[in-house]
């Protein structure tokens, strides 16, 4: 697979309604429209979705691993932050 | 014989040729599962096909029951000569290159979602319902298979030579299309079939414009092969058929 011709793309999927999109994988194409398609064919075989996004992975702005303890390990020991002293009512749905 | 066994020979006669049709060009398809130009529309071609062979087994399954003699999709399928089948010719031809595959695809899928539109408002329930599935994947087809012969017409000098053959190639089975046959005149009459010659129209009107964006000369499409609809068929269906049918006639009724 050529990189030049086809880049890679990262594709995410809308379960349904109200859900948010969510990455799935990746895949080749030649241009934004070919991704949808390929989106469509390789990741929603089995309905897994309403609503599909595709953005080239080069234009992801990304963290870097090195920068790893820099950026996360400090809320490791702010568990207060978790939301987890409240009852969520069921009503709720999706937090 | 009376008016409504003889609307039942003509039923039976056209869902053979729809699900026939969709049959032969799925196979073709699925020809490419494992051998795609790249995984991404391995996957695509095999969803095609899958969608082409649905739309086979509802329309065979459909003609068994109008039939009434106890032959289900399996036993037209599979115990079927080629004389017997009533495919147009394009489905049949070899798969050829990636640009054959989708110029066929274009051309099947650009006549086939109008006429699946068209049969959305038979009087035939079932061939209705039928319709209303298959002109879904019939739109996704001529998607898929336009964006593609876009970027092959419009793309590099070996593709753009390569789709223009397909295009020339495949050009001389559009005609048979818009050919009537004597089954689909007395269908049409009693307002169950889709009439080809209302379907060039928006045949035209689809490919057209996709042809031009691509860079590729239109060809004529006035003239070429018919009898499929008749079951005059090339040597091509033959050795499809013999691939298609040898386990189920070695082994009858074999399930997985």
């Amino acid at each position: 697979m050529s990189e030049a011709t086809t880049p890679l793309y990262e594709v995410f999927i809308r379960p349904k309604a109200g859900l948010s999109h969510k990455h799935v994988g990746s895949l080749h194409a030649c241009d934004d429209d070919m991704a949808l398609h390929m989106a469509r064919d390789v990741y929603t075989r089995r309905a897994e979705g309403v609503s599909i996004w595709v953005v080239r992975s080069d234009l992801i702005a990304a963290s870097d691993p090195v920068d790893k303890d820099m950026l996360f390990e400090p809320t490791a020991s702010k568990i207060y932050r978790h939301p987890t002293f409240y009852d969520v009512p069921d009503d709720v749905g999706h937090m | 014989m009376d008016v409504v066994a003889a609307i039942e020979d003509d039923l039976f006669a056209y869902a053979l040729m729809l699900g026939d049709s969709a049959l032969v060009l799925g196979h073709r398809l699925s020809e490419w599962s494992g051998f795609g130009p790249t995984l991404e529309e391995d996957i695509a071609l095999s969803n095609m096909a899958l969608d082409l062979l649905g739309q086979a087994r509802l329309c065979l399954d459909y003609a068994g029951k109008v039939e009434g003699r106890g032959r289900d999709e399996d036993a037209l399928a599979f115990m079927r000569d080629d004389t017997d089948y009533r495919n147009l010719l394009i489905c049949e031809q070899p798969r050829g290159d990636f640009a054959v595959t989708m110029v066929r695809q274009l051309f099947y899928a650009g006549f086939m979602q109008p006429c699946f539109t068209s049969l959305m408002a038979s009087r035939d329930s079932t061939l209705a319902a039928i319709a209303a599935k298959a002109e879904k994947e019939m739109a996704y087809h001529l998607r898929h298979a336009g964006e593609w012969v876009i970027r092959l017409g419009d793309g590099t000098a070996e593709s753009h030579v390569r789709t223009q053959r397909a295009l020339d190639e495949m050009a001389i089975y559009v005609a048979e299309f818009f050919s009537v046959s004597a089954v689909e005149r007395r269908l049409v009459d009693a307002g169950i079939a889709a009439d080809p010659l209302s379907l060039r129209r928006p045949f035209e009107d689809s490919i057209t414009p996709i042809l031009k964006e691509a860079t590729l000369v239109v060809p004529s499409f006035a003239q070429g092969q018919h009898g499929g609809k008749e079951g005059r068929h090339g040597e091509h269906l033959s050795r499809l058929l013999g691939e298609m049918q040898v386990l189920h006639r070695a082994h009858p009724g074999a399930t997985w």
